[in-house]
């Protein structure tokens, strides 16, 4: 399963995505700058992501608690932005395109 | 739970000497007071944030931590709480509300350690625990927005409110949805000329309680309340003249105001610690596993600042590397005395330190 990520200078690569894992994890670990603060506990929203081209729609809805948290987050994007440790891959998710948000 | 706050002495005094110095009083720091107390190394410590904990208490006070030994629950707050408790007999010596700006070694050997509050102090030891870095406010990525901050007094773009008094009068915008925001926003409208709140929604995560009040003060008239966000700021810096909203449709308006002020909560920047001279490696202080220490000797680092081969960001790695960093500063510290090493289980001696027999 892959995840197309762009960066913030706006260089987008293809990573490949673990079943179950976050993307804020795969994006980390593929050297993507992504601060991730709280490590993936939804308590920090630096691993804010716009998440485009119609996959928003396609992936289960934001919990409340994400959905606030988002308010902490910085240049927010309803219809698109998503704390990528909230979001997880897996079938469903292959192909998926999101966009790390500025700091 | 709130620890004592030693009086920063001003530099004209002289500087405080002490044993060790540790910046960052998160969970790590905390410890090492701990086991530098055994060894009767006494301890001042330093922090960005206004109370103990670091990222525990600042990111996940109430989230339940489950990998800490012995302890099956615990909360963030609650396993500051039990820190603090237990370091309580070495009365170390916090300085909250700092930040450490800059290290330099001395003639003697020794280290001087200054803070943005003129507070400095003099150890032999200087011990990192500043995991990610300091918190600092989450700064809006608005282009030009830094020319507006420290334009004074009730003007231009502040993340604090520290008089409340300077923004009688004034034009006020307000950015987010959090406690701060909202708190803020009902705090201010009183004295302000105007109050102005956008958020990216029509939903706030800050307090029901709260949220009901700034309700109330916008059917009052006394707010205005948009679902926007800023896109641009205008003005000279240092003169800040107003902003580019954008509705959720995308619509752009102008908005004029003396002060914004966006409260988006903290996030970690390395800060002056880049520029003490210590050797970085991708932001993190190489140590070697035997001493916890930096290439540049007396100066330790433990915690999520540091990086070997191995390295795990645990608060639990980060105790074991409290004990082994003790244990070579007292070397340091007192380099004419034998280091005894004994456990508190059975020495009466570590057990009258503790206040316990």
């Amino acid at each position: 399963m892959k995840i197309v990520g762009t960066d913030r200078q706006g260089n987008t690569r293809e990573v490949e995505g673990r079943d179950g894992w976050s993307v804020m994890e795969i994006l980390r670990d593929a050297g993507f700058d992504i601060a991730a603060e709280c490590g993936g506990a939804c308590a920090c929203a630096t691993c804010h992501v716009y998440v485009t081209d119609g996959w928003y729609e396609k992936l289960p809805a934001p919990s409340e608690a994400e959905i606030d948290m988002l308010d902490m987050a910085l240049a927010v994007e309803p219809g698109s932005s998503r704390l990528s440790c909230q979001v997880i891959c897996s079938d469903a998710t292959d192909g998926i395109k999101v966009t790390v948000a500025p700091e | 739970m709130n620890a004592p706050i030693a009086t920063p002495r001003p530099a004209e005094n002289g500087p405080i000497e002490t044993d060790v110095i540790i910046i960052g009083a998160g969970p790590i720091g905390l410890f090492a007071v701990f086991e530098l107390g055994l060894l009767d190394l006494k301890c001042h410590l330093i922090d960005i944030l206004d109370r103990p904990g670091g990222q525990c208490t600042e990111l996940y006070p109430e989230k339940p931590i489950y990998d800490i030994p012995g302890l099956p629950i615990v909360t963030g707050q609650e396993l500051v709480n039990r820190l603090l408790e237990q370091i309580k007999p070495f009365n170390p010596q916090f300085h909250f509300s700092e930040m450490a700006t800059a290290l330099e070694r001395q003639a003697d050997g020794k280290w001087k350690l200054k803070t943005d509050a003129g507070t400095e102090i003099v150890a032999p030891v200087v011990i990192v625990a500043a995991g990610a870095g300091s918190f600092q406010p989450k700064r809006p990525p608005v282009p030009g927005i830094e020319h507006h901050e420290n334009a004074g007094d009730g003007v231009g773009v502040h993340y604090a409110v520290r008089k409340m008094e300077s923004f009688k009068g004034k034009n006020i915008l307000i950015a987010g949805g959090g406690d701060s925001a909202l708190d803020w926003t009902i705090n201010l409208a009183p004295i302000a000329k105007s109050l102005t709140l956008v958020h990216h929604r029509d939903g706030f995560r800050a307090a029901a309680h709260s949220v009901n009040q700034m309700r109330e003060l916008e059917a009052a008239g006394k707010v205005k309340f948009h679902v926007a966000s800023v896109k641009a700021i205008h003005g000279e810096p240092g003169a800040l003249k107003g902003v580019t909203l954008a509705g959720a449709d995308k619509t752009e308006w102008h908005h004029e105001t003396d002060a914004f002020l966006p409260f988006f909560g903290l996030t970690i920047k390395l800060g002056p610690i880049a520029e003490f001279g210590i050797n970085l490696h991708e932001n993190l202080i190489p140590v070697d596993t035997a001493r916890f220490e930096s290439q540049t000797p007396g100066i330790f680092a433990i915690g999520d600042i540091n990086t070997y081969p191995g390295k795990l960001k645990l608060i639990l790695s980060g105790f074991h590397e409290a004990a082994l960093a003790s244990q070579a500063a007292f070397a340091i510290a007192r380099p004419n005395e034998k280091l005894r090493f004994q456990y508190t289980t059975s020495s009466s001696n570590l057990q009258k330190k503790l206040g316990v027999s």
